[in-house]
């Protein structure tokens, strides 16, 4: 029986394929839920979940907020603006005290990278990555992984193609790993200053030619482009970044004709994506949003609660 | 008092001898090397199945103080330098306030005399504050008795102004030592530039920022005829180019650290900020390189860059913890486990190093085991197994990349001025 139970979440990197598979086959329960009328479970009733987040965030941070409270977890957001972190605390300081107050999970949004893996040596709760600097964003990927599967109903075997800025791209490397591990052929483009070649060394291929990276693509994840990198030597502009980098329907005439365009948001129409491929039939952004719940439910329970499955009959 | 150090094998790189011999030191200092020489009442020290070599040096160390007491002392520093064998250390001036004036150097050398328990040579800033602007006053620190003078910590970015400061320095007979990061290309860097810091996600410190600076440093040594040289040097092409300016003839001198010539980028997967250091752990072709370096002469010293932090300093995030670690009571196991056991590099070699090397770059009458010199020495067993243990390290730093290896290869004894500071780990002062 394959089980997460207390099993920390700190990335994908290393993570079995079974206990993928595990977080997707809840999470399309967990959907179930959340389609439906009544979105509560008692399942983590009497579990508590706290969100800290260094960084801000809107999205994922309400996303794990509606996953916990759809599953009855009492739930508090710590930001820094609101804590002793701007006294001068230490981040093992922080974290015991949180741990104090008895909570099952910590939930974690941090500039620096590799800091949950630090929180998860400094105390004893479940530690959710949601999102550690430019290194992973594992959620992010796992519900990426929920939406291609529900879409294309396996991930072997697909070209999956991630553009953007993947050197700063968090969920980038997520995707790589998750991706890697499900057996899809992973390829990765964007403009060289921000993507470096060494990531080839991840077992993916590298490309700094879209139309080149997009021949026969069944899916193509879209990152944002943030626009503090432009003009200090990134990229020259927005205009020039959508010329030679943005997804538009005349590229995809490369890609396969069922090609599935994801986007982790938030976006900026017309330079990374334009609109008429953001909202195009074969587009999955809004959906993807949606999944995020469901795969934030699975994860919390299945690392707090354990199980290889879940019931969801009131 | 007299002591012999009886029946040891000297290995004394400077008259070539490695051979098992007596020394007799007398009032501090060395009276007679021979076979069989006799005790006379003199304090007998069997150094049989032991090396004796001449008291190690390390000429580049952090002793933090003037202004930073709660990473290390004169005292703690200099206790940590007797337990790991070393019997002379230069520390550099990377202090608050910064050591760029002579009163300054005075009063660290007061310091030294009256706290140290090993030597204590004092490095001077090239600049002000150094903030790489303004010359400090090299004469009068030369005057008050500094070994060298290094903006260490920081790249002396501005070519004209480095260039000032050699032609400056070059008065005064003392090399300039420079820390060589070219700073824009490590600006935010975290660790080494490659595979991992792609994976890790964590921006890289290129090795071309070390290229960039080496190569520009060697060029002005060439124009203004000056010592120069080059700290803890950890990249390839920077081992190259100094093998070649060697050739030339150029005044280019190195060192290299025993995390460079051990230790690899891979060791910062865990984001562990115990590793993190300036220049980074490198990468495998890069670490090759600098132990080549050593063995063929390239590299003249081996330093550790004892750099002490304290531990809730580096008890942080990863990229907001500071970069540097201790070394002093880690370098002779470090190196003999690594390079000497391994057979990658002869005990000669390390001895000249450790000694014979630093003493010459820096002008110090020491580093040989003559008759007439100071009785520093430095004994060691060249097959004792111990495991690192940083929390029990006579330093206040207590990070350590070693932390828990294990190593074959310790100093048991160390000598300075003909008095043993430690003897088997124990510092006596």
């Amino acid at each position: 029986m394959v089980s997460i139970q207390g099993k920390s979440l700190l990335g994908l990197q290393g993570v079995p394929k079974e206990e993928i598979e595990l977080v997707l086959r809840v999470a399309r329960k967990m959907k179930e839920v959340v389609n439906s009328d009544n979105k509560k479970l008692h399942l983590l009733q009497g579990k508590s979940i706290v969100n800290m987040f260094w960084e801000p965030s809107t999205r994922t941070r309400g996303s794990f907020e509606m996953a916990a409270k759809y599953l009855d977890a009492d739930v508090i957001n710590f930001t820094p603006s609101g804590s002793s972190i701007q006294k001068g605390e230490s981040f093992r300081d922080t974290l015991l005290t949180v741990t104090a107050m008895g909570v099952d999970a910590i939930v974690m949004r941090h500039k620096q990278e590799g800091s949950p893996l630090y929180a998860s040596k400094c105390v004893s709760p479940v530690i959710i990555n949601g999102g550690d600097g430019t290194h992973e964003h594992p959620t992010q990927a796992l519900l990426d992984l929920f939406t291609i599967q529900e879409v294309k109903g396996h991930i072997d075997g697909l070209k999956v193609v991630i553009v953007g800025d993947i050197d700063h791209g968090r969920v980038a490397r997520s995707n790589i790993y998750g991706l890697k591990t499900m057996g899809a052929d992973v390829h990765l483009v964007g403009p060289r200053t921000l993507l470096q070649p060494e990531l080839a060394a991840m077992g993916v291929t590298v490309h700094y030619d879209l139309d080149e990276a997009l021949k026969d693509a069944d899916v193509v994840n879209v990152l944002r482009i943030q626009r503090e990198r432009q003009g200090v030597g990134f990229f020259p502009g927005p205009g020039e970044y959508n010329t030679f980098f943005g997804v538009n329907q005349k590229r995809l005439k490369n890609a396969k004709k069922d090609v599935l365009i994801m986007h982790p948001g938030p976006m900026n129409r017309g330079i990374e994506i334009d609109t008429d491929t953001c909202y195009w039939t074969q587009s999955s952004i809004q959906e993807q949003v949606k999944n995020g719940v469901s795969v934030r439910m699975a994860v919390l329970y299945l690392t707090i609660m354990g199980g290889d499955d879940v019931d969801i009959t009131r | 008092m007299t002591l012999l150090v009886k029946g040891g094998r000297v290995v004394n790189p400077a008259v070539n001898q490695d051979e098992i011999c007596d020394i007799l030191v007398e009032n501090g200092k060395i009276k007679a090397i021979g076979k069989n020489l006799p005790a006379d009442g003199a304090e007998v020290y069997d150094a049989s199945g032991l090396v004796v070599a001449p008291g190690f040096i390390d000429m580049h160390v952090h002793l933090r103080q003037p202004g930073q007491s709660a990473k290390e002392t004169v005292i703690t520093g200099t206790q940590a330098a007797a337990a790991g064998g070393i019997t002379r250390v230069a520390t550099m001036p990377n202090t608050n306030p910064v050591i760029d004036k002579a009163i300054l150097v005075e009063g660290m050398k007061y310091k030294a005399e009256h706290e140290g328990v090993v030597k204590v040579e004092v490095i001077g800033a090239i600049s002000k504050g150094l903030e790489g602007k303004e010359l400090s006053a090299m004469g009068g620190m030369a005057k008050a008795g500094v070994v060298a003078f290094s903006d260490d910590g920081r790249f002396v970015e501005d070519s004209d102004f480095m260039r000032k400061a050699m032609e400056y320095a070059s008065m005064f007979h003392k090399i300039i030592i420079d820390h060589c990061e070219e700073t824009s290309l490590v600006a935010g860097g975290q660790m080494h530039e490659g595979v991992v810091s792609a994976e890790l996600g964590l921006k890289g410190r290129p090795a071309a920022a070390e290229d960039i600076a080496v190569a520009r440093d060697i060029i002005l040594s060439e124009i203004t005829d000056t010592p120069v040289h080059i700290a803890h040097i950890s990249t390839k092409h920077a081992v190259d180019m100094v093998r070649r300016a060697k050739a030339r003839g150029l005044k280019i001198t190195a060192e290299a650290t025993p995390q460079h010539m051990i230790l690899t980028d891979e060791a910062l997967r865990t984001y562990d900020p115990r590793f993190k250091v300036n220049p980074p752990l490198r990468s495998e072709e890069h670490r090759s390189a600098v132990v080549e370096g050593l063995k063929d002469g390239t590299i003249d010293a081996i330093v550790t860059d004892h750099a002490p932090h304290t531990w809730d300093e580096k008890d942080q995030e990863f990229s907001l913890a500071p970069s540097g670690f201790v070394g002093l009571e880690t370098s002779v196991g470090a190196v003999l486990t690594h390079l000497y056991h391994t057979g990658a590099v002869d005990l000669m070699t390390i001895i000249r190093a450790m000694s014979t090397a630093p003493a010459r770059l820096l002008g110090v009458d020491a580093g040989v085991i003559a008759e007439g010199k100071d009785a520093d020495l430095t004994i060691i067993d060249l097959d004792k197994e111990w495991t690192v243990d940083a929390s029990s390290f006579y330093s206040k730093g207590k990070s350590s990349p070693f932390d828990e290896m294990i190593f074959t290869g310790k100093a048991v004894a160390t000598v300075v001025d003909g008095e043993f500071v430690m003897k088997d780990g124990v510092v006596l002062k």
